[in-house]
């Protein structure tokens, strides 16, 4: 063991807290109300997957893993800036962000 | 070392998380999703990978937190109405979300090979990253980089003020 780097971390608790954050993000997205904030929690969930996809990238030496949390960062930067910009829109439409309130396609 | 700096950051991605679901106005939301990915930084950093941990403070807790709280300021949004939510989310989602977290956490702790996992302390310099990237996956790159100007341009396309629309309705 290196003395200088320490005690070595599991890499399940890394991935345990990748678990804990997806979970946590998905409640958001049941739970929240303000179409901003549920946005918010797939950016949540989106993070939980890249620490689970860094923390098996380090066990196996790969640093193919780390270039699919790049992928992944560059499209979830895609992904945010035309969200926000669909729920510019509907705001302008409909002028509220309750998600209760959008409800057209609603069975 | 390593060990505290991990229960530290993880502890603050945890509690910024949970603070994420218990605000009720979205700007506190959007600075504890900024605490949660700058810890995510940190914890990208105890796994050797500097590339992605300044990626992501500068991607993801500069530009897109920053896009966000953009976008709640000018939208002026208000403290959030609580209702019951869907009948479905009730029936269905909280299960499945009880489900997920239980299976992946039964897999993750009875997996075998990762118990032997972090005594080898690799540090993925920039330049291996990019020998990686920019050799084997150079066309993925570029489509990517296709890929954000479509985005752009259709932000720009979603967000505008339709100005047809307004004529219609004689404005």
């Amino acid at each position: 063991m290196n003395p200088i780097l320490g005690h070595p971390i599991p890499i399940s608790w890394y991935l345990l807290l990748s678990a804990v954050l997806f979970s946590l993000g998905v409640v958001g997205f049941l739970i929240k109300r303000n179409i901003i904030t549920v946005f918010m929690s797939i950016e949540l969930m989106l993070n939980a997957v890249n620490l689970s996809f860094v923390a098996f990238a380090h066990q196996w030496n790969a640093v193919k893993g780390q270039i699919f949390v790049f992928f992944v960062m560059m499209v979830a930067a895609a992904e945010a800036a035309v969200g926000l910009a669909i729920i510019i829109a509907i705001y302008r439409a409909r002028a509220t962000l309750a998600v209760d309130r959008i409800d057209l396609m609603k069975l | 070392m390593h060990l505290i700096l991990f229960f530290i950051f993880s502890g603050c991605c945890l509690a910024g998380a949970v603070n994420l679901l218990l605000q009720s106005h979205p700007i506190n939301s959007a600075l504890s999703l900024i605490v949660v990915m700058s810890s995510l930084a940190v914890l990208y950093l105890l796994l050797g990978a500097e590339f992605l941990a300044a990626a992501q403070m500068i991607v993801y807790a500069g530009a897109v937190m920053v896009l966000f709280t953009f976008v709640v300021m000018l939208l002026n949004a208000g403290v959030e109405e609580r209702t019951r939510g869907s009948r479905i989310a009730r029936v269905i989602g909280f299960p499945a979300v009880v489900a997920i977290l239980a299976v992946a956490a039964t897999v993750i702790l009875s997996a075998q090979g990762l118990t032997a996992a972090g005594v080898q302390q690799g540090i993925t310099s920039t330049a291996d990253l990019s020998r990686v990237l920019f050799h084997e996956l150079l066309l993925p790159f570029e489509v990517t980089s296709d890929l954000i100007l479509i985005a752009v341009l259709g932000a720009v396309a979603l967000a505008r003020k339709d100005g047809s629309a307004e004529r219609q309705t004689g404005k």
